[in-house]
């Protein structure tokens, strides 16, 4: 579904991604982790176009979407909920989730809504409030929500345990879950809550300082001594 | 009392005038973050395509004055609004992500460039119409004071209170006014939701123009004469407004208007002629000293 292969992406002068091939297959939870600073939100943000990838090539679905302009992606089926939520604190919930409904026809609009209300009960609630009055645990339900709401095949999602209680996190986890396998989508996770993101996932990726160390199934990385000693112990 | 009366009717007219302005500085400003200094020139030549407008309708034999006066406002919104896409266009865009200090000195460069541009087209001498809407209600009179709201005030506050309603509409309810907004917090964000940043900027320089515009057509049927310097001072009075409503915000940029109007006519009216410059400003340095961001401009204590 998603085929990143070589791909180098730079700040400036600086290198924060060298060389990176990630595959992910559809119906996959594929998850990454890797320590901060490490090139992991730069990824995702490459395959969003922003910033752009200076070397290497980006396929979704057999389209090479390298070279895309940023607000063209989302609309061939990649939503991304982005590192720090970066929700629009000055709009209401409602009209959060109508900027995530841009690329989908207006008539799809009340059964997405329904559906997302649907997996984030609260956010129903809180529909009409200014999104910047949300705790941290709603803002990220509405972050992930409005990435929906444009009905990606695939989402990327960037630490969405980031600063939230366990009991939010585990119900973002099971969101998460719920919709890659009753509504197949594809997901790609950024963790660095390790443990909670390794469980969920079918196969994962570790990546240091710009490079994918490792990679295998959830489950191998997860007994992997070198995975565990450096983002398990004392972090998960 | 009557004199005070008639003072506040014209400072009212004069405030629609630099509200209608301080929408496009204000505007501009909240999505990219710059202070557009062609913005007064924009205005200057919405009340130059005004004019033209309204003597080519006349050549035309169209003199029946609220038809006349509709076409003209439809035209110069257009066309005034061709004028700020291509600004944007061919000036401020290929300047996006430089320095702050570069894109300023472009629109000054702009500002410069377009007065030059209209003073070398229609020349430097002044330009009159003649009036086209005449006569009024008498509403005070006292020991031979009159006090008077003429159909043409009336005229333009309907017109700036019908415009500034569509306005807020299309910001607060229509799908771009949303994007908009989006743009405006975080524009980043709303191209990863689909939104096509650069088109949104393009469509706020244009709904800025044409809102200028229509101050222009004001300027030019309330004073009846114009000349290419107009936007120099009308422009810096709007950027003022804007800065004391609070730059960012509609409402801020609508208030201050409506206040840099009253202040200025009121000043001359009580005090002199000369220094209504000076009290405007004065006013703007005091606000600023003591209400940094404005009168409804509000420091960002949700962005988390
Ligand atoms: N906007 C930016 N400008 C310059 N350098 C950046 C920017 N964003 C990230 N970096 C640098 O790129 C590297 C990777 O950062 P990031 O992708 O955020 O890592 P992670 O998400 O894994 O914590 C870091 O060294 C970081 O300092
Ligand atoms: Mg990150």
């Amino acid at each position: 579904m998603l085929a990143i292969s070589g791909v180098h992406t730079h700040y400036g002068n600086i290198e924060a991604l060298s060389g990176v091939d990630v595959e992910i297959r559809s119906g996959e939870i594929v998850t990454l982790i890797g320590a901060n600073g490490a090139g992991k939100s730069t990824l995702l943000m490459t395959i969003c176009g922003n910033p752009r990838a200076s070397r290497g090539r980006i396929i979704f679905e057999g389209q090479d979407i390298t070279r895309l302009p940023t607000h063209q992606i989302v609309g061939l089926g990649i939503a991304q909920a982005p590192e720090g939520r970066r929700i629009f604190a000055r709009m209401s919930v409602m009209e959060n989730l109508q900027m995530g409904a841009t690329t989908t026809k207006p008539e799809y609009f009340d059964h997405d809504l329904d559906r997302v209300f649907a997996l984030f009960p609260i956010l129903k609630e809180r529909r009409g409030q200014r999104a910047g009055t949300l705790s941290g645990g709603e803002q990220q339900m509405l972050s992930i929500a409005r990435a929906l709401m444009s009905r990606p095949r695939l989402l990327l999602l960037d630490e969405p345990s980031l600063g939230l209680a366990p009991l939010v996190v585990k119900q973002i986890f099971r969101v998460v879950k719920e919709i890659n396998e009753r509504e197949r989508v594809t997901v790609f996770l950024v963790e660095q809550n390790a443990f909670h993101a390794l469980r969920l996932a079918h196969r994962a990726y570790v990546m240091v300082t710009g490079r994918i160390s490792m990679s295998g199934t959830g489950r191998e990385l997860l007994s992997n001594p070198e995975v565990r000693l450096a983002y398990l112990e004392g972090g998960g | 009392m009557e004199y005070f009366v008639q003072q506040l009717i014209n400072g009212l007219t004069l405030g629609a005038i630099y509200g209608l302005i301080a929408i496009g500085y204000t505007m501009v400003y909240g999505i990219i973050g710059m202070i557009n200094f062609a913005h007064g020139e924009v205005f200057m030549i919405g009340a130059f395509i005004s004019l033209i407008c309204v003597m080519v309708l006349g050549m035309f034999g169209l003199t029946w004055v609220p038809l006349a006066l509709l076409v003209t406002l439809i035209v110069t919104m257009a066309l005034t609004a061709v004028y700020g896409w291509t600004l944007e266009r061919i000036a401020y865009r290929p300047l996006r992500g430089s320095p702050r200090l570069a894109a300023l000195i472009t629109a000054i460069g702009m500002s410069i460039f377009l007065q030059n541009y209209v003073q070398l087209l229609q020349g430097a001498r002044v330009k009159p119409l003649q009036p086209l809407i005449s006569g009024g209600f008498e509403i005070m009179r006292r020991e031979g004071f009159v006090v008077s709201l003429s159909y043409l005030q009336l005229f333009i506050w309907i017109l700036t209170l019908v415009l500034m309603t569509i306005f807020t509409l299309i910001i607060t309810r229509t799908a771009l006014g949303r994007a908009q907004r989006a743009c405006e917090q975080d524009m980043g964000m709303a191209s990863l939701l689909g939104i096509n940043v650069d088109r949104t900027i393009s469509l706020t320089f244009v709904m800025g123009a044409a809102l200028a515009a229509v101050a222009g057509l004001i300027f030019l049927i309330n004073y009846g004469v114009i000349d290419f310097y107009i936007g120099f001072l009308a422009g810096i009075k709007a950027f003022t407004a804007a800065v004391l409503g609070g730059i960012g915000s509609l409402p801020g940029a609508m208030l201050g208007g409506l206040l840099i109007g009253l202040i200025e006519a009121f000043w001359s009216g009580y005090f002199t002629v000369e220094y209504k410059d000076v009290a405007s400003f004065s006013i703007l340095v005091l606000v600023l000293i003591f209400r940094p961001t404005g009168l409804l401009g509000k420091p960002d204590i949700e962005k988390v």
